[in-house]
């Protein structure tokens, strides 16, 4: 405490360098699934996508020595994660949840299985900005490192916001979502959008899990995630199918996940185990506090399996 | 000419065969998911087979590993009855609330946390009260726990409207950190070092093998809990009411029957399943609570209630059978340099294919009993 030269404000900092940091995975996974559950399905196997997106991410950036290389097999990779999904829950009796949990043990396996030979070697690192340059603290400068991933997701949260409201495909999305029965009646076909908006969320999932792998804690290994994909699903119901909604929830849910860390460092250090659990119990109270037995959710895409 | 024959609203089905006709319908109505379930099976296995062989080892020379480590053995078979045993309980803890409609995922939070309240309470009574009272009291302790929590995720699903899927879940991760407090805080032996880990039930209060096998007592409690839980549902009243309003939870509540208590009834049985699987862990096994409790017991667990279909006499063979691919990775992982990962894939693989096969029901006629009154047959083979 006493080397910091900031004292206490160490701790706000740290959050919210943590926030930062820790968010960008929650940003990519929570927009992603935003897109596929206002087509009206969800996807719980974004767990595994991520984790696949990470070791893919990490491999390519190993052997081509170019993480944006990586980002973008990742992206691959999640594709064809989501349209497997997509593909698989069109037939009818198939339950989206179970085949969400089904591919989420998949992609862990696959990950594992793959990844085994890259636990070793280093990759490349994704790039920052460092935006902290005017300060001589080198808490603060390295508090605003700012990765290119959370700029881009920031972007990309309007983007989407902006869409869903403005645009045809926005539009086709949200009708889909509402109703399979309107949509047909439009001439659209649901399945083929609810496909397409699968394949989009797994490859902004592998976003993610790019992001963990090259850059924080930026190694590939089995236990990368602790269930960061999962949580964005909650995260997504907490943030109302909005995707600046999903910005600002993921930025919560980093700052709980960096409040641990931050104590520690300032040497609190009782009960660190507890504050683990904190953005697992902010994400549970958060749906319980916005959840109701009699009303669906407001909101919420009409075909969506789990709010019903 | 017999009545049947005579008769124009049966079928025209010879006096030999109207006989063998309700033998046939209720083969057809019990045969479809043993078919489709073993045919997924082999498609998973199929599909399996290509993968290991496009990373260019043979999957003929795997699927012999595979039975060697699993079954091949008086030895391997002991191993995999060990690993199925967890497996029963932590199937339950998903197959029951199943029956009401709800999927819950988070049973490895119940394991891990009945394995810690299991623990706490065997240590104030370890040296002074005999094992014959202790057990009992670690199993009643990690069964509560265990009910607690996933009966939590029932109460808030019936009285908050919260999604049982996700807030399991949550649960599990926070059952994680929790025991990760314990045995690193107020219940940690100060004897471990170097792994975590509570104060070490003594040798006689650990719950011993089967006599002649190397297998503990898990299997047997975990075989009863199976056939209670079928007892329950197929034979009981609370079981039928908890079949309709997994149909249709408004046509339940149309009929009175009272959703709420079952649905957290269910949940917290189901969930006091798992604690015992964490209590068994501990007092036959481990010897400690510490973190390999989270094992992934509770994961596996989700994967068997699926294949069997939620049908706790299922659970007991393909317990069994996913023991023994599991006790089967480590010869695969030393004999064929492949990670011990392969046993996951094998296991995502299968359970994929099988939810992809949830599509055939009711698609094949054969397995329709109506097929065996109509005049279908009479054109056809029989």
């Amino acid at each position: 405490m006493e080397d910091t030269g900031i004292g206490l404000w160490g701790v706000p900092l740290a959050i919210f360098a943590g926030a930062i940091r820790v968010s960008t995975p929650f940003i990519f996974v929570s927009l992603g699934e935003s897109i596929t559950e206002r087509s009206g399905r969800i996807n719980l196997g974004l767990e595994g996508t991520l984790v696949f997106g990470a070791m893919t991410a990490y491999a390519v950036a190993v052997m081509t020595n170019s993480p944006w290389l990586g980002v973008l097999a990742a992206m691959a990779a999640g594709a064809v994660f989501g349209l497997i999904h997509g593909w698989i829950c069109k037939y009818p009796k198939v339950n989206d949840i179970a085949i969400g949990i089904a591919m989420m043990q998949f992609g862990l396996g696959l990950a594992f299985f793959l990844g085994k030979s890259f636990i070793q070697p280093v990759a490349p690192r994704l790039p920052s900005i460092p935006l902290g340059g005017w300060s001589d603290l080198p808490q603060i400068q390295s508090a605003l490192n700012i990765n290119v991933l959370f700029v881009i997701g920031g972007l990309l949260a309007v983007a989407l916001w902006w869409a869903f409201r403005n645009t045809r495909v926005g539009l086709i999305l949200r009708v889909v979502g509402d109703s399979s029965d309107a949509a047909r009646a439009m001439g659209l076909n649901p399945d083929t959008v609810r496909l397409l908006a699968t394949a989009v969320g797994g490859s902004f999932a592998a976003v993610g899990g790019a992001y963990l792998s090259l850059y924080y804690p930026g190694s590939w290994n089995e236990g990368i995630s602790s269930g960061q994909g999962l949580m964005a699903v909650a995260l997504v119901i907490f943030a109302r199918w909005n995707p600046i909604g999903c910005f600002l929830a993921a930025l919560l849910f980093g700052g709980a996940g960096a409040l641990g860390p931050a104590l520690q460092s300032v040497g609190v250090t009782q009960g660190y185990y507890l504050f683990y659990a904190a953005p697992y119990v902010l994400t549970l109270a958060i749906l319980i506090a916005t959840s109701s037995p009699t009303r669906s959710l407001a909101g919420a895409p009409g075909a969506l399996s789990i709010t019903k | 000419m017999t009545i049947e024959a005579n008769s124009p609203t049966l079928s025209p089905l010879s006096a030999q065969t109207a006989n063998l006709r309700p033998v046939l319908e209720w083969l057809a109505r019990r045969a479809e998911p043993v078919a489709i379930s073993l045919a997924a099976i082999l498609a998973g296995l199929a599909l399996f087979s290509i993968f290991i062989a496009v990373v260019g080892k043979s999957p003929i020379d795997l699927f012999k590993l595979m039975y060697t480590g699993g079954f091949g053995s008086w030895f391997s078979i002991q191993n995999s009855l060990s690993r199925a045993a967890p497996l029963l309980l932590t199937a339950l803890c998903v197959a029951l609330p199943a029956r009401l409609g709800l999927v819950i995922i988070g049973g490895e939070g119940a394991v891990v946390l009945g394995g810690v309240a299991a623990a706490a309470a065997a240590l104030p009574l370890t040296g002074s009260v005999s094992p014959v009272i202790v057990l009992p009291v670690m199993a009643i302790a990690g069964m509560i726990m265990g009910g607690l929590w996933i009966g939590m995720t029932g109460l808030l699903r019936h009285y908050r409207g919260v999604n049982e899927t996700i807030a399991s879940l949550l649960l599990a991760y926070i059952a994680i950190a929790l025991m990760n407090h314990f045995i690193e805080g107020p219940l940690r032996d100060p004897a471990s070092l170097n792994k975590p880990s509570t104060t070490p039930l003594p040798a006689e209060y650990m719950l011993g093998n089967i006599p002649g096998m190397d297998v503990n007592w898990g299997l047997v409690i975990g075989i009863l809990a199976c056939i209670v839980s079928w007892i329950l549902i197929e034979a009981t009243s609370f079981g039928f009411a908890a079949r309709i309003a997994g149909g249709n939870v408004r046509a339940a509540q149309i009929q009175g029957l009272p959703v709420g208590r079952l649905i957290v009834g269910f949940t917290a049985l189901a969930g006091s399943f798992a604690g015992l699987a964490g209590m068994i862990e501990v007092a036959a096994v481990q010897g400690s609570a510490n973190a390999s409790l989270a094992a992934g017991y509770g994961y596996t667990g989700i994967l068997v209630a699926f294949l069997a279909r939620h049908n706790p006499l299922a659970i007991i063979p393909v317990a069994i059978l996913l023991g023994g691919i599991d006790a089967s990775g480590g010869l695969i992982q030393r004999r064929m340099g492949l990670p011990d990962a392969t046993v996951l894939v094998l296991q995502g693989t299968l359970f994929v294919v099988i939810l992809l096969c949830e599509t055939f029901y009711g698609r094949f006629k054969i397995f329709n009993p109506d097929f065996w009154k109509t005049p279908a047959l009479k054109g056809g083979t029989v």
